[in-house]
């Protein structure tokens, strides 16, 4: 599994933001995008989540064409509902997404790894910032895909949770899995490749 | 992907339950609406129960209005649409059990406090099933096809007002056939005609509308 982007370009609003962007990554492999506010690493990041049509250019995964059902996409809103609790979003992410083991100990699992164990029937509308992103972050652990997309994943978590999903981050990798992640903070993937894209 | 489509269905239904009866909100409409007609027309009983059948079918029209601009609206806003584009089931079946759950939460109580509301404006009693009939055939369609309005008016902060403009004049069909079928005579012949022809229009949006909204969904997010 290889995924290869060629010559993408991206327009919003009718302005370029930007264009023949060309990069390849191999499985196992992460990349870091980098980039002033504005410089599109967020419109990448949908493009390749199969969500925004990119001007021109593709995005393949093996021989595929990347679509939203292909990958894992995390960004700044949660998809969170302060009515349900932690167990019921758990238990709607994981079926939603199509995982094929619903069981009450897989579900655990990925709570437990995230550390949200302790807020099992917790109202997500009483959740921190921080907690509502590890909630999101579930997602990736409880249907495995192979590509993760992550818009500022850390951007709340504090310190412990940060270095706990840097453990998740590398254990993915280390089953061949690929990451690219847009961050301002110190986010650490070892032997991340680099992408920074100019301010248009 | 019948799990994921059963997931959002009990999600959507559960989410309506711990909304603080939010989407109960079309009833209490449609019960003030029908509430205070009687006093604008006056006493003429005779006049109120005749225009009854026309009277209740647009205040289920109204009211089923209200609720529909937050169809895809409350999942926009919070990112869950991007993880529903994520869900193996395909996004008309997603369309299909979004409005299928949205029915049930605000149409089908529409439905059943109509025999009340039929009461309040002196409704002939046999006239009373043949109306409940048009509903059960006519505000499933009204929901489909506000589903495509909702998917429309998405990228705007107030769609709501945009929605009823828009869906409207596509529902005058419905609300023509509903009320001659449910007002045409007592010995009911008469409503056979306009009867067949509510339901073969509102089979014509049940079809059509989850595919129209599902393209006006990926059209509006781009």
């Amino acid at each position: 599994m290889r995924l290869e982007v060629s010559e993408l370009a991206c327009v919003r609003a009718g302005r370029p933001v930007f264009a023949g962007l060309s990069f390849a990554l191999d499985k196992g492999e992460g990349l870091l995008v980098r980039g002033a506010n504005g410089a599109g690493k967020s419109s990448l990041l949908r493009i390749l989540a199969g969500l925004d049509e990119a001007q021109s250019g593709k995005a393949l995964i093996g021989e595929e064409r990347l679509s939203a059902r292909a990958s894992h996409y995390v960004a700044h809103s949660d998809a969170v509902k302060p009515a349900m609790t932690v167990a019921e979003h758990l238990r709607f992410f994981s079926q939603l997404l199509g995982a094929p083991d619903n069981s009450e100990e897989r579900l655990a699992a990925a709570l437990a790894a995230l550390d949200l164990a302790a807020l099992h029937d917790t109202p997500a509308r009483y959740l921190s910032a921080g907690q509502k992103r590890r909630l999101a972050l579930t997602r990736l652990l409880l249907a495995r895909r192979t590509l993760w997309l992550l818009d500022e994943p850390t951007a709340t978590l504090d310190s412990s949770s940060l270095h706990r999903f840097e453990t998740i981050i590398a254990a993915h990798r280390a089953e061949g899995g690929m990451v690219i992640a847009t961050t301002h903070e110190a986010l650490a993937i070892p032997g991340a490749l680099s992408l920074t894209l100019a301010a248009p | 992907m019948t799990a994921a489509l059963l997931a959002l269905f009990r999600r959507d239904l559960l989410l309506a339950a711990r909304s603080g009866g939010v989407s109960l909100t079309g009833a209490l409409f449609f019960l003030v609406l029908c509430g205070i007609i009687p006093f604008a027309i006056g006493p003429d009983q005779k006049l109120l129960s005749r225009l009854a059948p026309a009277i209740l079918w647009i205040g289920v029209l109204l009211a089923s209005l209200l609720g529909l601009d937050r169809l895809f609206h409350a999942d926009e806003e919070d990112g869950t649409l991007d993880l529903l584009m994520a869900s193996p089931a395909p996004l008309t079946a997603v369309v299909m059990v979004k409005c299928l759950a949205h029915w049930l939460t605000t149409g089908l109580p529409l439905i059943l406090i109509t025999p009340l509301l039929a009461i309040l404006l002196g409704l002939d009693w046999q006239y009373l099933p043949r109306l409940l009939l048009t509903l059960c055939i006519g505000t499933p369609a009204l929901t489909c096809l506000g589903s495509i309005g909702a998917a429309l008016t998405l990228s705007l902060r107030r769609g709501g007002l945009v929605l009823a403009v828009i869906i409207l004049p596509l529902a005058l069909p419905l609300l023509i056939f509903a009320v001659a079928a449910a007002s045409a005579d007592g010995t009911g012949n008469s409503a056979r005609a306009p009867l067949l022809l509510l339901a073969a229009v509102a089979l014509v949006i049940l079809a059509f509308a989850p595919f129209v909204s599902a393209a006006a969904l990926r059209l509006t997010r781009n």
